[in-house]
């Protein structure tokens, strides 16, 4: 039997918050930098999301049928595509129509509900199934949680949604000695099947491909295929962020070339062969069942939730956000949904980190904010702001 | 009677409140038929010269120069600091003005018939330095004036070189005019001792002190020595005129409670916040604001967080200009728990937009402020019972701001300086 090889990439854009001062409080409820949010859309547009659709394309194209790839999009980004970027998403729907990809179910607003509101949660992924179904005509059936988190209890709320495939990080100090290139299963939920991404293969492409200092560059695709043909297991889960293509790792670094290579030689490979989630999930059976109490994700060193929730302003904006679903359930009001979802983006939270000594350049990358503690004001400004509308709407009804 | 005067800011140019008040003095002293020479730093010649002579020191020449001031002038030591050196940091914009001091460093023009000093008049690196070159600009001044007055007065340790050096030349006396000490800016254990030293030999070679409180007249004594037979208290007043309330469209229903300075050790923030956790515990329909930016802010930030109610506490960020006034007609109760204030403008600006005011024991306003709530600083509970009678009890609220705002128009220079007025005359 061939080694499955499962390429999934994530695409996500935070809605970005705008300068929310105090004094707009109860008076403006535009929460959102509308500017920034089309420029830097357009700039990944055309960096990232463009190019490497259409390197991908061609390469099923070529292979008919044997090259294949999933995607999870976010419903945040989705509605950035359809305002700002049509093009963008009509080239998603031209990989779709191929019938090689997989489209993933997650939180329509890449939200942390799985771990404060299974309601809200339940919410979220009704609403993404939806703009999936919308979008692509398909109906998702494997799930990715926001930034891979997984524990027991948050696979028992997914596989009671009706899923039976997950993808999580392979996660250190869960594996222990266990290898992350097999299915596994599940405590809680023997039917759920668990895939886990190998973070060493996926982090040589999304992290190391471009750096000088690493033993292994240039990393060519041969190289690579030959790591994939010796890595012991029966599947290889290579799990990165879409933007790493052509955004995070520039055009010049050579990282198209070097995906539409990689094509060619698994395809090639007699050892390995392109596998969609659901693909791999049906072809393997699981080897044992997988116990995570505590929840992990694919971020930071730590790979658990100290990114989002690990200083007490994370701590106390998120509760703050979720004390308030089930007054949004009572008000359901489609205009305070929205925000509300918007203002749930783990972004938002991930901005306040202040963990700025092991992977405080990472979190830079992507901040918008000087400093956690700003992100966390003009948070709270927008939050006081939509809490007041919440409570306005309660006494309407 | 002429006095010639020392400052280091006028309006429109202002980074702290110490310009301000020395227009204050300057108006009043007119008024009360006294003439002033004032000088400063840089000036930028729109300041308004309607109550006073206004020289730029950037514009003296300077006859003889050298670069050690003792030479110039034994008795004033100039203290070389290439940085770092702890500013005056009672004005809020003390960031900023390091930022722009970086931006504009200080340069020296020579000029054929003498040297003249270029001086930024901002707080930051190089101040020290810029205070001694001030010290040999004002005895040249001194000289150059010489018989047009009759007393010199200095404004803060800035300017106290330049009052002893004036007095050196012309041997007139000299008032040296206390509106903050290194005590209230540093921690009692984090006092910079070389401003302290320029401050204490300002004090001791003046012939009269003048504090802006009773609280300063005892830090004068007791921390720096001085004879308190030539410490006198002229408490602060303040000048609204020309000034209109905002009237500002409120987006909240609920009360806002608010506290607007540095969010520094001085000022009180931490007893603030704990204050407002424990009115929130009783009563939700208030806000918590506060206003300013400070080395204490990551610390308040977490405290709110810490305790949960950030949905109720909200941070501004430094406010300047008219976000000021507009926080002010938005507040309902005005606080400032400061730990040491010399003085305190701040609650006076708020009982003049008619916002009632909770001021710390600890500051020189409570000394002039009768319709202002006092407490002491660190009595938590006490500032929480305040803030909450005051948000529930509209008669409580009422009177104190019809009657404050009343009291605070009261307060006038016109009064203060003829105080002034006669502790000149007792030197002259």
């Amino acid at each position: 039997m061939k080694k499955s090889v499962c390429l999934y990439f994530q695409v996500h854009q935070p809605t970005r918050l705008r300068l929310y001062r105090f004094f707009d409080i109860g008076k403006d409820s535009h929460y959102y930098d509308d500017f920034a949010n089309r420029t830097i859309l357009r700039r990944i547009a055309q960096k990232c999301y463009l190019p490497m659709n259409d390197v991908l394309l061609k390469a099923i194209e070529k292979h008919k049928g044997k090259f294949k790839v999933a995607f999870s999009i976010s419903g945040s980004a989705m509605e950035q595509f359809d305002r700002y970027a049509p093009d963008v998403m009509d080239s998603f729907r031209k990989l779709a129509s191929t019938g090689c990809v997989e489209f993933l179910c997650e939180t329509y607003n890449h939200s942390l509900s799985s771990l404060a509101s299974p309601a809200e949660f339940k919410v979220q992924v009704q609403k993404h199934k939806d703009a999936v179904k919308e979008h692509f005509g398909v109906e998702p059936t494997a799930f990715r949680n926001t930034e891979l988190i997984y524990s027991d209890s948050i696979g028992r709320l997914v596989n009671r949604l009706g899923f039976n495939v997950m993808l999580t990080e392979g996660a250190r100090h869960i594996m222990g000695w266990k290898s992350p290139n097999y299915v596994y299963e599940s405590d809680l939920q023997p039917e759920l099947k668990l895939l886990l991404r190998n973070y060493t293969l996926s982090d040589d492409i999304s992290f190391r491909f471009e750096n000088r200092d690493w033993a292994e560059w240039p990393l060519t695709a041969e190289k690579y295929v030959s790591w994939l043909d010796q890595a012991e297991g029966e599947v290889v889960n290579l799990f990165m962020d879409y933007e790493t293509f052509g955004e995070h790792r520039s055009a010049e670094s050579g990282i198209f070339d070097f995906m539409s290579a990689l094509a060619d030689q698994v395809v090639a490979d007699r050892n390995l062969e392109f596998v969609t989630p659901s693909g791999e999930a049906a072809a393997h059976k699981s080897v044992e069942p997988l116990s995570v109490p505590e929840a992990i994700s694919w971020a930071d060193e730590e790979r658990d939730l100290s990114a989002w929730l690990g200083n007490e302003l994370q701590r106390d904006a998120f509760k703050k956000l979720f004390d308030l679903s089930e007054k949004l359930e009572i008000a359901d009001d489609s205009d305070l949904w929205s925000d509300f979802g918007h203002l749930q983006e783990s972004d938002h939270l991930y901005y306040m980190c202040t963990k700025f000594f092991s992977d405080g350049e990472v979190h830079k990358m992507f901040n918008p904010y000087d400093t956690p503690y700003e992100a966390f004001i003009n948070y709270m400004n927008v939050l006081s702001d939509f809490t007041i509308r919440v409570n306005d709407k309660l006494q309407e009804k | 009677m002429k006095v010639l005067m020392f400052g280091w800011e006028f309006p429109p140019h202002i980074a702290g409140g110490l310009g301000t008040a020395c227009k204050g003095i300057v108006e009043g002293l007119a008024h009360n038929g006294v003439e002033t020479l004032f000088v400063m730093p840089c000036a930028s010649g729109d300041e308004d010269q309607s109550c006073t002579t206004i020289v730029n020191a950037s514009d003296v020449a300077v006859k003889y120069v050298s670069d050690n001031v003792d030479e110039f002038l034994e008795k004033v030591k100039f203290i070389h600091v290439d940085s770092n050196m702890v500013p005056y940091v009672d004005p809020e914009e003390y960031f900023d003005a390091i930022e722009k001091m970086k931006k504009e460093s200080v340069h020296e023009t020579v000029i054929g018939f003498g040297q003249k000093f270029h001086f930024s008049g901002k707080y930051g690196a190089n101040l020290l330095e810029e205070v001694s070159r001030y010290a040999q600009v004002g005895g040249t001044i001194a000289l150059q004036h010489a018989g047009e007055f009759d007393v010199i007065h200095s404004h803060d340790w800035l300017t106290y070189l330049a009052g002893i050096a004036a007095k050196e030349v012309s041997g007139k006396p000299l008032v040296v005019h206390v509106h903050a000490t290194s005590f209230d800016r540093g921690t009692d254990d984090m006092v910079d001792s070389r401003v302290y030293a320029i401050e204490k030999r300002g004090m001791e070679a003046a012939d009269r002190v003048v504090t802006v409180s009773d609280l300063t007249r005892n830090i004068v004594i007791n921390r720096y020595g001085i004879d308190p037979e030539k410490v006198v208290t002229v408490h602060n007043a303040v000048d609204f005129s020309g000034k209109e309330n905002m009237s500002v469209e409120r987006g909240i229903k609920d009360k806002v409670v608010t506290f607007l300075g540095r969010i520094t050790y001085q000022k009180g923030p931490e007893y603030f916040i704990d204050a407002a956790a424990k009115v929130l515990k009783r009563t939700r329909n208030v806000r918590f604001v506060m206003a300013g930016s400070g080395d204490m802010m990551t610390r308040a930030i977490s405290q709110v967080a810490r305790l949960g109610i950030s949905d109720r506490f909200h941070f501004t960020g430094f406010l300047k200009g008219a976000d000021v006034q507009k926080m002010f007609a938005l507040s309902d109760v005005y606080i400032m728990p400061s730990v040491s204030e010399p003085f305190g403008i701040s609650p006076l600006e708020a009982m003049r937009t008619n916002v009632p005011s909770i001021i710390s024991k600890q500051s020189g306003a409570a000394e002039v402020l009768k319709y202002a709530l006092k407490v002491d600083f660190w009595d938590v509970d006490a500032l929480a019972d305040d803030i909450y009678a005051m948000i529930q009890y509209p008669a409580l609220s009422e009177f104190a701001s019809s009657k404050g705002y009343d009291e605070v128009n009261n307060l006038k220079w016109n009064e203060a300086t003829a105080k002034l007025k006669k502790v000149y005359e007792s030197i002259i």
